[in-house]
């Protein structure tokens, strides 16, 4: 308890918002609550100002905005425009630095995601370049380098103590450092005060901002926040003669990746800092109190022997100054950071405690940007940057164990700079979601791909067989990256589910049922799509954000007056179910009742699937018998069995839910009706990726997020219902205007590369003019590839992307850039009419 | 059982650090109190209250020679067999003890706060860390050989009545080999360190050499010494001779303001004798405050040069 | 010249000291370990000799396996070679201690290493004992002065200079080579180790020696936080504004 000195001088009673932690994600938070018109907020901390020792006193500041991933890259960009507003920005530039052949080709990537989330100018400089960037670099030992002039370094302290001025000034905001959280009091699942070792605050809005501390503050209020304080090891060596008479920040920072490693001058000095040694782990409550740390909580001793074999490829590297007898290590330390199961930081209300807000496992480069979009999402309900990547909902419990923390961060922690394809897979803790379909599956050679948990077939190696069968019309790629955590399988499994039929375990999908008396104004609130429907009809439908964008798409089953089940990916499963348990009625006439543990699906679809499932059951399953878009109750077998005739890989076919203890029967009774038909087990990587290509459908987290709206989605339907809900004032308005872009769906013409190789776009590239133009929209939103993969059925590789209006036009001709290249592709649909089937004669045969 | 102490003296007065050590052995010894004086004016012990019989050492030159002094003690432990030997825990004190503890093979507990005899030898209370931990410790030997920590113990009366008996230590070659040659007076100016009446320290938190012109200009109105952290020697931005702590020089001033030091156990060590302290941190719950008297809680670079603006305006009116 | 320099690993302590659960130890969980301060001055004043005057150093302690780290510490600030008296992590008392570095020492006699001038820290930081010099000074019968805080060889390095602390000035000390000599931070600025530094010391030889531990005679039992001071600091301002209240408090104690 360390109240220091100040114990005994009180707090307010009562506070509007209370923010706890005053690191640069707190004093960006209060910031902007106090911009956007909040008052009475409250900022505590249990250390000093302006630095209280959490990992902002210690961060190394330094901001490369490039990130493959966008959420991440508009987190940082804001954060950029916010420092320098500030005027605590220092655009030094930043290089990254390659010494592989294969971090040569990542470098090309990373020009690509450049390109395709509007960050210029970048270059792929020479290793001679490199050197005149750089003086004291050995270029001997790199083969290139991607420049970001933008790149550069931060005051994040003297930003905090900006911003919590700012609020300040506002009248909006009173601090109280040296004050201690002791307690958080929850009242009917709500926050009702924050107790502290100076005094109880009573307060609706709590937002925990405490970094490495977070887990430990959200477990007094009964929550969790995900995350693990981790070790991230850095010294300080000078005095530099050449670095003698530097003033602040003058040369680029140097990212040596095939290393983990950074190196960067200030003032006199060279800082160097690692991610490559072993992943050291702490836990929250084993950080020692300001009291008992020679330096600060955050700042530990420094474990040499971890760090030396960085010193000699630091040495490698700069060997001027690193190998320079009189440059000292001055300073080194294990400094702590956060660091969660995906890598992600953990941003929004907590699904355990309304009230209860986290803005945690945040790093400098997307502080300022975090504190505005959680504001707004306090404020608004809804943020300009979409953060779904981030939500702290999105964790099932099975995540959020200390286990799964513990091996998913450090196995996270040596990728930080790491090479990692966009499908690769967590090698730790797996194995924790089962369906019980699994054990027939890892009979067939099942390879598992892993979403929430839950182990699901991505191919099967059964189904070898069918390369042969299917020979030419199978695509083969020639590239290592793209054959990489991919299998030509999944197009043979395509092509036999065009011709026969296919099987796909679908368990991992969350399902809830939203039942009672005003169940049907819930859904209602939420949907897009009309929902005052009859008893047993399934409803594809968008769920929007305040602001008209995608929240969510999924479907809706009426399956009595008042009940209706919602079934949804399993990937978004928890933040889709939090969002309709947050507008369910305070009086309780409806409820919400998770039923994902208790139901597994399958799916089968194909031109036979009716013939197959036909001979199961009595029930008529003709087209008049069980229409399109029908969900009903029927008997294979002896299991009731919930049908929905529904698609999402555009064949004939249903989704068949069971309770999990006859999945295993299911699974047999359908294997051997559709043995004498040809029914092959089929995969998600046909389910997610080519059965929906070919169809052009969407796909939440890929096309569909909360940064475009529906009409941009070509996703507006003819009709409107007259009900109110959430986001249809904004969606009215998208209706009413010229959407900025459309999202299209193109085709490559050529794979072929300048070395003769055939090349195959995985997602995430640029879509360029002939030329090598970005294209922007009038929102300023560049064009790139939201989804990226086969067409087998087509013989083409298909590629999905927004374009604004004026390429938005059947057969333009655009490009794609990919891995340093440009390939020719043709805009094949706009809208979302399917490339495949275009009339959807297979699904309502 | 009797108790033979080294006291250390100035021309014959005892040191106030030696009366302490005499009061420990009053205490712990049952017999009676014996005292070993050697050095320049050492003829004439004045003020050793309770000792039986004060014990002069006769050496050629006057000069401090630890080996003969170490010498002259082993002789006299020979001949009395004392249950315990006692000397200031001084920097001669624990030097010379050292040497005798390693003459004789017997264990030392240097700088203690409590000592009783035990069968085997005694159980005492000593200082680690310069102060900031205790440790209770057994000795085994006999006798049992002690220093005392400074100011642990009250002083004894500067009672006269010591029977006085002059001795000659028998030396073995080499016992003057070791001796001070000279003395080399401090370089005049400024006003020490370790005497000033008032202190201004600047830790860390002043950020580098010229920055400590804040500090000076404050000290400079105050009369005070300049001092610092470890912190900040190690950076090379003041020399150690200004060095406050555990490694560097123990103050002992009326009012000590360190500004910018958080209180790190090293620091604290120092400072222990400063009778007011008002500590100047931007951290309210910097350690230093549980040590302080006074609390200005502030970036120093704002907060002394106000005081310093302050004390002129005061001053003039 | 041959230079010895012993150094001991110690804990660097932050604001507050916590003990172990058994109350024998400090609870290191969260510290680092350095040289106590006064060693730090030995070794770089060692280090300087052997740049100055040629020959060699070496660095010896008796520690538990872990303090190797401190010797590689050393090594990489430019001593030669290191000792390592391993203990089984338990404290040894002084004269145990002198006993095993004395011990080594006369190994390293007889496979032909003799040292001009061995170098102790005037105490540890965290035993304080202020002992072990004068052990191992008697028992190589070579003269020992302790607090040092300048050193210079004289007489074609035939003898040394040694001041020491005394008052506001210095005693002057002059004793023959071989010596023994315990020093004071202040002696010197010991230097940051370089990267080649760090580098080389982790192939600089480093030899072991693993005696057993004798029976304690000063043995400790526990250890125990002093009380507080019990003080609460009255409070007289925040920032700037605090100035009028700080002068009142120096009226107060007519120090104005």
């Amino acid at each position: 308890m360390s109240a220091g000195v100040e114990r005994g001088r009180g707090l307010p009673a009562r506070a509007n918002v209370v923010i706890i932690g005053a690191g640069i994600v707190g004093n960006s938070l209060a910031h902007h609550l106090a911009r956007l018109g909040e008052r009475e907020l409250l900022l505590i901390d249990k250390g000093p100002l302006p630095n209280p020792g959490g990992s902002t006193g210690h961060a190394s500041n330094f901001i490369f905005p490039v990130d493959h991933s966008r959420e991440m890259t508009a987190l940082t960009l804001d954060s950029v425009r916010q420092y320098r507003e500030l005027g605590v920005f220092t655009e030094c530039g930043g290089v990254e630095v390659a010494r592989t052949p294969e971090r040569m080709q990542e470098l090309t990537r990373r020009l690509a995601s450049a390109k395709s989330w509007g960050i210029e100018p970048v270059a792929l400089p020479s290793p001679q370049e490199v050197g005149e960037l750089v003086p004291y670099l050995d270029t001997s030992v790199i083969l290139g380098g991607f420049h970001t002039p933008g790149a550069g370094v931060v005051d994040s302290l003297q930003a905090g103590t900006l911003m919590r001025e700012a609020a300040q000034t506002a009248g909006a905001l009173t601090v109280a450092a040296a004050t201690e959280v002791l307690g958080i009091d929850v009242e009917g699942g709500c926050v009702a005060r924050v107790r502290t070792s100076r005094g109880d605050v009573e307060a609706a809005r709590v937002v925990i901002c405490c970094g490495v501390w977070s887990p430990r503050i959200a477990r007094m209020a009964g929550a969790s926040i995900p995350l693990t304080p981790a070790v991230h090891q850095m010294i300080d060596i000078g005095p530099v003669p050449r670095f003698a008479s530097s003033v602040g920040v003058e040369f680029p920072i140097v990212r040596d990746m095939d290393t983990n490693m950074y190196e960067r001058q200030e003032g006199g000095s060279l800082e160097i800092g690692s991610y490559a040694h072993r992943p050291i782990l702490h836990e929250p409550d084993e950080i020692p109190s300001i009291e008992e740390s020679a330096l600060s909580p955050t700042e530990l001793p420094f474990t040499q022997a971890d760090f030396e074999p960085q010193l000699e490829q630091a040495l490698e590297l700069m060997p001027e100054i690193v190998g320079d007898e009189s440059v000292g290590v001055k300073y080194a330390i294990n400094g702590l950071l956060s660091l969660t199961p995906d890598g992600m930081p953990l941003l929004g209300e907590t699904p355990e405690v309304r009230g209860l807000w986290s803005a945690a496992a945040i790093w400098i480069k997307e502080g300022p940007g975090a504190g505005r979009t959680v504001a707004e999402l306090i404020v608004n309900g809804d943020s300009e940057i979409d953060v779904h990547g981030a939500d702290i909902a999105r964790f099932h419990p099975a995540q959020r164990t200390a286990a799964n923390i513990r091996a998913r961060a450090a196995e996270g922690f040596n990728k930080m700079y790491g090479i990692v394809h966009p499908a690769e897979q967590w090698e730790s803790n797996r194995g924790v979601r089962w369906s019980p379909f699994s054990e027939r599956e890892r009979e067939l050679g099942a390879v598992f791909y892993e979403v929430a948990g839950w182990e699901r077939p991505h191919y099967y190696r059964s189904n070898e067989p069918l390369l042969e069968e299917y020979a030419d019309a199978v695509t083969r790629r020639e590239s290592e990256w793209e054959a990489r955590w991919w299998s030509p399988i999944i197009n043979a499994e395509h092509l036999a589910l065009r011709d026969r039929a296919a099987m796909v375990d679908l368990s991992a999908f969350a399902i809830f049922d939203v039942a009672g008396p005003g169940a049907l104004d819930v859904v209602q609130r939420v949907a897009l799509r009309q929902m005052d429907v009859a008893v047993g009809r399934a409803v594809y439908t968008p769920l929007l954000t305040p602001g008209g964008c995608f929240r969510a798409d999924l479907t809706i089953m009426r399956l009595a007056e008042e009940v209706f089940r919602v079934v949804t990916g399993g990937a978004h499963g928890m933040a889709d179910r939090k969002w309709f348990a947050d507008h369910l009625p305070a009086d309780g006439s409806a409820q919400l009742h998770d039923q994902t543990s208790a139901l597994c699906t399958l799916g089968i679809w194909g031109p036979r699937a009716r013939t197959i499932l036909q001979s199961t059951t009595g029930d008529d399953l003709s087209h008049d018998g069980f229409p399109f878009a029908r969900a009903r109750t029927i008997e294979i077998g002896s299991l009731p069995v919930l049908a929905s005739r529904i698609s999402y890989v555009g064949d004939l076919g249903w989704e068949l839910y069971v309770p999990v203890e006859n999945g295993a029967a299911l699974w047999d009774i359908v294997a051997e009706a559709g043995a004498p038909h040809g029914i092959v087990p089929a995969g998600i990587g046909v389910y997610g990726t080519t059965g929906r290509l070919e169809k052009c459908y969407r796909a939440y987290g890929f096309e569909l997020d909360g940064e475009y709206n529906v009409v941009e989605a070509g996703m507006a339907g003819a009709k409107l219902k007259d009900e109110e809900f959430v986001g249809r004032e904004a969606h009215l308005r998208h209706r009413e205007e010229e959407p900025a872009a459309l999202l299209c769906t193109l085709t490559v013409d050529d794979h072929t590369s300048q070395s003769g190789v055939r090349r195959y776009m995985l997602g995430g590239e640029p879509i360029l003019t002939r030329g090598g133009e970005p294209l922007v929209d009038r929102r300023g939103r560049r064009s790139f590839v939201t989804s990226a993969g086969a067409g087998p059925s087509l013989g083409r590789h298909i590629l999905m992307s927004y374009l604004p209006g004026e390429y938005a036009v059947l057969g333009g001709e655009l490009a794609v850039e990919y891995m340093g290249e440009r390939y020719p592709c043709t805009v094949a649909a706009v809208g979302a009419t399917p490339l495949f089937d275009p009339d959807n004669a297979r699904i309502r045969s | 059982m009797d108790a033979l102490v080294l006291v250390e003296h100035d021309g014959g007065a005892a040191d106030e650090v030696s009366l302490q050590a005499l009061s420990l052995a009053a205490a712990y010894a049952d017999g009676a109190v014996n005292a070993v004086v050697i050095g320049a004016g050492a003829d004439e012990p004045a003020g050793l209250g309770g000792v039986a019989t004060a014990f002069v050492a006769e050496l050629d030159g006057e000069a401090f020679a630890p080996d003969a002094w170490a010498a002259a003690l082993c002789g006299l432990i020979g001949r009395l067999a004392p249950g315990v030997v006692i000397a200031a825990g001084s920097d001669r004190g624990n030097d010379v003890m050292a040497r005798v503890a390693a003459r004789l093979d017997l264990p030392l507990a240097a700088n203690c706060t409590a000592a009783q005899p035990t069968g085997d030898g005694a159980s005492v209370t000593r200082v680690r860390w310069g102060g900031s931990l205790l440790e209770e410790a057994s000795l085994v030997g006999s006798p049992a050989l002690l220093t005392t920590a400074p100011h642990a113990f009250a002083e004894a009366p500067r009672g006269g009545g010591a029977a006085i008996e002059r001795f000659t230590p028998a030396l073995e070659d080499g016992d003057l080999l070791v001796s001070v040659r000279e003395h080399v007076d401090a370089g005049g100016g400024g006003v020490s360190l370790a005497d000033a009446a008032v202190v201004v320290s600047g830790g860390r938190g002043v950020g580098s050499a010229e920055a400590f012109a804040v500090v000076e200009e404050l000290a400079g109105l105050l009369g005070a010494a300049v001092g610092c952290s470890r912190a900040v020697t190690m950076a090379g931005w003041r020399p150690h001779s200004d060095q406050v702590g555990q490694t560097g020089t123990k103050i002992a001033p009326d009012l000590y303001i360190p500004c910018g030091i958080s209180g790190a156990t090293q620091h604290m060590a120092g400072c222990k004798g400063a009778k007011h302290l008002l500590a100047i941190n931007g951290d309210a719950a910097a350690p230093i405050f549980a040590s302080a008297d006074y609390a200005v809680i502030g970036d120093l670079h704002e907060v002394l040069p106000a005081i310093s603006e302050a004390i002129r305006k005061a001053r003039q009116s | 010249m041959n230079v010895l320099v012993a150094v001991k690993r110690v804990p660097v302590t932050g604001g507050r000291i916590v003990l172990s659960d058994d109350r024998r130890a400090i609870d290191t969980r969260h510290l680092g370990f350095t040289i106590s301060p006064h060693e730090e001055c030995a070794a770089e004043e060692a280090v300087r000799l052997v740049e100055a005057h040629g020959g060699a150093s070496t660095v010896l302690t008796l520690g538990p396996p872990e303090a190797e780290e401190q010797l590689r510490d050393s090594l990489a600030v430019g001593i030669d070679r290191a000792i390592h008296i391993v203990t089984d992590g338990e404290e040894w008392d002084p004269q145990a201690t002198a006993g095993a570095i004395v011990a080594a020492l006369e190994a390293e006699r007889a496979a032909g290493t003799d040292y001009e001038l061995i170098l102790f820290g005037n105490e540890s930081a965290d035993a304080a004992n202020f002992q072990i010099g004068a052990r191992v000074a008697r028992a190589l019968r070579r003269p020992f002065v302790s607090g040092v805080k300048a050193l210079a060889l004289e007489d074609g390095a035939a003898a040394v200079r040694l001041e020491q602390q005394a008052g506001a000035g210095r005693d002057v000390y002059r004793v023959a080579l071989p010596a023994v000599v315990s020093v004071k931070e202040g002696l010197n600025l010991p230097r940051y180790p370089s990267v080649p530094g760090r580098l080389r010391a982790k192939r600089k030889p480093l030899e072991t020696r693993t005696p057993e531990r004798p029976a304690a005679r000063l043995a400790l039992r526990s250890l125990s936080l002093p009380p507080g001071s019990g003080k609460q600091a009255r409070i007289l301002g925040h920032g700037a504004e605090a100035a009028p209240a700080v002068v009142e408090v120096l009226a107060e104690l007519g120090l104005l």
